[in-house]
C-alpha cells in the first residue's frame, strides 16, 4: 500500500522521471538504513516481499491508465493498432513457414483453425481478436486488471470470436506452472520492453510451447537510435507515444534476445527489422533492426 | 478468401427476363481491356462473347472547328482498345453468374430504401443498420454503395458532394450504316454543342451517342427517322465556317511536326455515314459531373457513379467504376486474411486514397476537354488543334494514354 502511495505521489510531482531512477529513489526513501548497500539494479534483494517477479508493477500501473482509450485506433495506441499491418502476417505466414500449418489451410478463410495460441501481454486485446478471427484459439492473459476488463468487454461487440478467445489477469509465471507443453503459438509482442526479468519471462513462455512451437516476440533495442527516435522524438518532441512508456534500460537487443532462446531451447528462424512513419501512422518491414524488430523461434524437439 | 462472408443485394428494379431479345439496345459501354479481364476473373466474360459484343481497334476523333484530328490504333491494329457491350448484355452475363452463388449471395428485388444508420462512434465495432420500407431491417459490417449517381449510401454518409450539370443530355440510338463496312472503328467529332460518337455494334448496325444542348436533344427525339438522320449527317460530315487563321495555323504546324518527326500523319479514314435510324431506339439522358469528397466512412463504401460521375465523351464512365469494384474487392480480400473487421477504416481509407489518385485526373481532363471543346473562340480552337496534332504524332503519348484508360 506505502508502495503503490509513493509512486502515485513521485510521478504528480517529477512525471519526467523514468521509473528506473523512481524505484532507486523509493529504496532510499523508504528503506533509510539499507541505503549504504544500495545496487542500482537489484530490486529484489531490497523488497524481500516482492518475490520474483517479470511484472513491473509502474509499468503496469501506466499501462492501466490507458486501459479506457486502449480501442480508440486514432489515439494513443494508433501505432498499436497500425503494427496489426505486420504482426498478422508475422504469425500467420510465420506458422506457414515452419510448417505448422499447411499451404491448403492457410489459403482457406481461417488460416489458424485450430491453432492453439497464448498471447503474453495481451492488453486490450488489439493483436488477440485478429488472430481469433482467422481461425485460432487465443488465451490472452495480462498483469493488469484494468486491460483484461478492457479485452473482455470489448470481445463481446464480435460475437464471432467471443468463443474463441479466453482473457485472464495472470503473470506468465504463474499461467506456465499449469500449461506446459499446451500451445502452438506464443505471442508475446511489444511487451519484452516492459518487463524485468526476461530470462524468467522467456523460460515461462517457452516452457507453454508443444515442442515444434513457435513463439513470435517484436520488440526495442537497445540503442542509441532506438533512445533518440523511439523515447525522445516519439514521447517528449512530437508526444505520440504517452511519456514513460518505454525505458531504454529495459530494451533489448536481438543477440541478447536470441542467446536467451537458444538457452532455453528455442532455434531462431527469423529475425527482422521493422520501422515506423509517424506522419502516416504506417509500420513497414526493414532491414535494419536498430529501432524495432521482430523475432520467430521454434521450440527444439525434446 | 472471402468465401466465408455473407453478401445481401438489394437491387431497386424488378427482376428482369432472361432471354436476349435480337434488337440491340440502344444503351451501350466501351469497355477497357481492364474491365474485360475483371470480368473474366469473375466468368461473366464468356456469357458475354456467346451473345454479342464488338472489339474496337481503332478510334478517330476530330472536330468541327478545324482539320486536326487524331487517331488512336495498336500497331497494326493487332490489339484490342475497347469493346462494346450492350448494358443489357453485359447485366445479363453477370446475373447468369450471380445466379450461380446461391450459398453467400441473396438478391431481393424491388426493395425500397426506408433509411440507412450508419456506425458514428470511432474505436468501437458497429454495424450498419438498413431499414426498408417494404421489409425487414437488416444489420451488416459493410455497406456498399452502388447505387448510381443519386445514391441514397451516399447522402446518408453526409459527404460533400462536388457536382454540376453539363445542361447537355446525351442521346443514344441504334443506326444503321449507309454501307455495310469492316466497323472495328469508333469515331468522335467535337461540334461545339458537344460531341457526337459511333460506337461499332455490327459491321451494318452503329451506336449513337450524342452530348448536345437540352432543347436541341428534345428536338432530335422529336423529329421523324428521316430528319433525324439528316440532321446526324449534317453533324458528322458538315464543315462550320472557319477563320482562316485556323486552317493556315493548322497547316503550317502540321508540316512542321511531319518535318520534325519525319513521319506523315494517317490518312484521314472516311467516317461512315447513317441511312436509317432503328425504329424506336432514340432515348437522352442528362449529362452532370459528380465527384464524392470522402468515398468510404466506417463501415460504408461508395463504388462507380455513386462516388464520381463523368461526361460520356471518353467512354470510362464505366470503366472507373469497375476499377473501384476490383480495387475494393482486393483489399477486403487483403483486410479478411489480416483478421481485421470488413467494416473497419484503414483498409476502406487505402482503397479510397488508392482510387481517388487513380479516378480524379481522370475525371478532370475529361472535364476539361469538355470545356475546351465547347468554344468557337479562335485562339482556342488553335491551341486545342495543336495540341490534338501534337498529340496525334507522339505515339508514346497515345500508347500511355490507352494504357492508362
Amino acid at each position: 500500500m506505502q508502495y503503490q502511495l509513493a509512486l502515485q505521489a513521485s510521478r504528480q510531482n517529477n512525471p519526467r522521471m523514468d521509473s528506473h531512477a523512481l524505484s532507486r529513489m523509493l529504496q532510499v526513501g523508504l528503506c533509510p538504513c539499507l541505503s549504504r548497500f544500495k545496487s542500482t539494479t537489484s530490486v529484489k534483494q531490497e523488497w524481500p516481499q516482492l518475490e520474483q517477479s517479470t511484472v513491473d508493477e509502474a509499468d503496469i500501473k501506466h499501462h492501466s491508465e490507458m486501459a479506457s482509450k486502449w480501442w480508440d485506433d486514432r489515439g494513443v495506441t494508433r501505432g498499436l493498432h497500425a503494427l496489426n499491418k505486420l504482426r498478422i502476417p508475422f504469425v500467420r505466414d510465420g506458422l506457414l513457414n515452419v510448417g505448422q500449418i499447411n499451404l491448403a489451410k492457410w489459403q482457406s478463410p481461417q488460416p489458424l483453425h485450430g491453432m492453439k495460441i497464448l498471447e503474453v501481454g495481451c492488453g486490450g486485446g488489439i493483436l488477440t481478436e485478429p488472430l481469433a478471427r482467422i481461425g485460432a484459439n487465443v488465451t490472452g492473459i495480462d498483469a493488469s486488471q484494468n486491460m483484461i476488463d478492457t479485452a473482455s468487454s470489448h470481445v463481446c461487440q464480435d460475437p464471432n470470436i467471443s468463443n474463441s478467445i479466453i482473457y485472464t489477469c495472470r503473470t506468465i509465471e504463474e499461467h506456465a506452472k499449469e500449461h506446459k507443453d499446451c500451445y502452438d503459438a506464443v505471442v508475446a509482442t511489444e511487451v519484452l520492453e516492459h518487463v524485468i526479468h526476461k530470462d524468467l519471462f522467456l523460460d515461462a513462455c517457452i516452457s507453454t510451447l508443444k515442442p515444434g512451437g513457435s513463439i513470435f516476440i517484436t520488440t526495442l533495442n537497445r540503442t542509441i537510435l532506438m533512445w533518440a527516435i523511439g523515447i525522445f522524438l516519439a514521447e517528449y518532441v512530437l508526444k505520440v507515444v504517452p511519456q514513460g512508456t518505454h525505458d531504454l534500460n529495459k530494451c533489448i537487443t536481438p543477440l541478447e534476445v536470441q542467446a536467451l532462446l537458444e538457452k532455453y531451447g528455442c532455434t531462431t528462424k527469423l529475425i527482422h527489422g521493422m520501422r515506423y512513419n509517424f506522419l502516416s501512422n504506417e509500420w513497414h518491414w526493414s532491414s535494419d533492426t536498430s529501432i524495432n524488430y521482430a523475432i520467430h523461434a521454434v521450440r527444439k524437439q525434446h | 478468401r472471402l468465401s466465408g462472408k455473407k453478401i445481401l443485394l438489394l437491387e431497386g428494379s424488378p427482376q428482369q427476363a432472361k432471354d436476349l431479345k435480337p434488337q440491340y439496345s440502344n444503351r451501350v459501354s466501351s469497355l477497357n481491356s481492364g474491365t474485360k479481364s475483371l470480368l473474366e476473373l469473375i466468368g461473366a466474360w464468356k456469357h458475354i462473347a456467346s451473345a454479342r459484343y464488338k472489339t474496337v481497334k481503332k478510334m478517330q476523333v476530330w472536330e468541327a472547328c478545324s482539320d486536326a484530328m487524331i487517331t488512336f490504333s495498336h500497331d497494326d491494329m493487332a490489339e484490342d482498345i475497347a469493346y462494346i457491350v450492350e448494358n443489357d448484355v453485359l447485366l445479363a452475363a453477370v446475373n447468369k453468374e450471380v445466379k450461380e452463388l446461391t450459398e453467400n449471395l441473396t438478391v431481393m428485388h424491388e426493395s425500397k430504401i426506408k433509411g440507412y444508420e450508419l456506425p458514428q462512434c470511432y474505436g468501437t465495432t458497429c454495424d450498419v443498420r438498413v431499414h426498408l420500407e417494404n421489409g425487414p431491417s437488416y444489420v451488416c459490417s459493410l455497406l456498399i454503395g452502388a447505387d448510381g449517381a443519386n445514391s441514397q449510401v451516399r447522402k446518408a454518409m453526409g459527404i460533400k458532394y462536388l457536382s454540376w450539370n453539363y445542361n447537355q443530355m446525351g442521346v443514344v440510338a441504334t443506326l444503321k450504316l449507309s454501307e455495310p463496312t469492316e466497323n472495328v472503328v469508333a469515331w468522335q467529332r467535337f461540334l461545339p454543342t458537344g460531341p457526337v460518337a459511333l460506337l461499332p455494334l455490327t459491321d451494318e448496325l452503329s451506336s449513337l451517342v450524342w452530348s448536345t444542348s437540352i432543347e436541341h436533344a428534345k428536338e432530335l427525339l422529336s423529329f421523324s427517322n428521316e430528319r433525324f438522320v439528316d440532321s446526324l449527317n449534317d453533324a458528322l460530315w458538315k464543315k462550320l465556317p472557319r477563320d482562316k487563321i485556323v486552317d493556315v495555323a493548322t497547316q503550317r504546324f502540321n508540316g512542321l511536326l511531319e518535318s520534325l518527326f519525319e513521319r506523315s500523319s494517317t490518312v484521314q479514314q472516311l467516317h461512315p455515314s447513317v441511312s436509317s435510324v432503328v425504329e424506336g431506339s432514340r432515348a437522352a439522358f442528362p449529362l452532370g459531373f459528380g465527384h464524392a469528397t470522402r468515398y468510404v466512412g466506417k463501415g460504408v463504401a461508395l463504388v462507380g457513379d455513386a462516388a464520381h460521375r463523368v461526361h460520356p465523351l471518353a467512354g470510362q464512365g464505366v470503366n472507373l467504376g469497375f476499377g473501384d469494384v476490383r480495387c475494393l474487392s482486393e483489399l477486403l480480400s487483403e483486410a479478411v486474411f489480416n483478421g481485421s473487421l470488413l467494416g473497419s477504416l484503414p483498409h476502406l481509407l487505402k482503397y479510397e486514397t488508392l482510387r481517388q489518385r487513380h479516378n480524379l485526373p481522370m475525371m478532370l481532363t475529361i472535364d476539361g476537354l469538355q470545356k475546351l471543346y465547347g468554344t468557337t473562340l479562335t485562339p482556342l480552337v488553335v491551341l486545342r488543334s495543336f495540341g490534338l496534332q501534337l498529340t496525334h504524332i507522339l505515339n508514346p503519348v497515345k500508347v500511355s494514354m490507352l494504357n492508362m484508360s
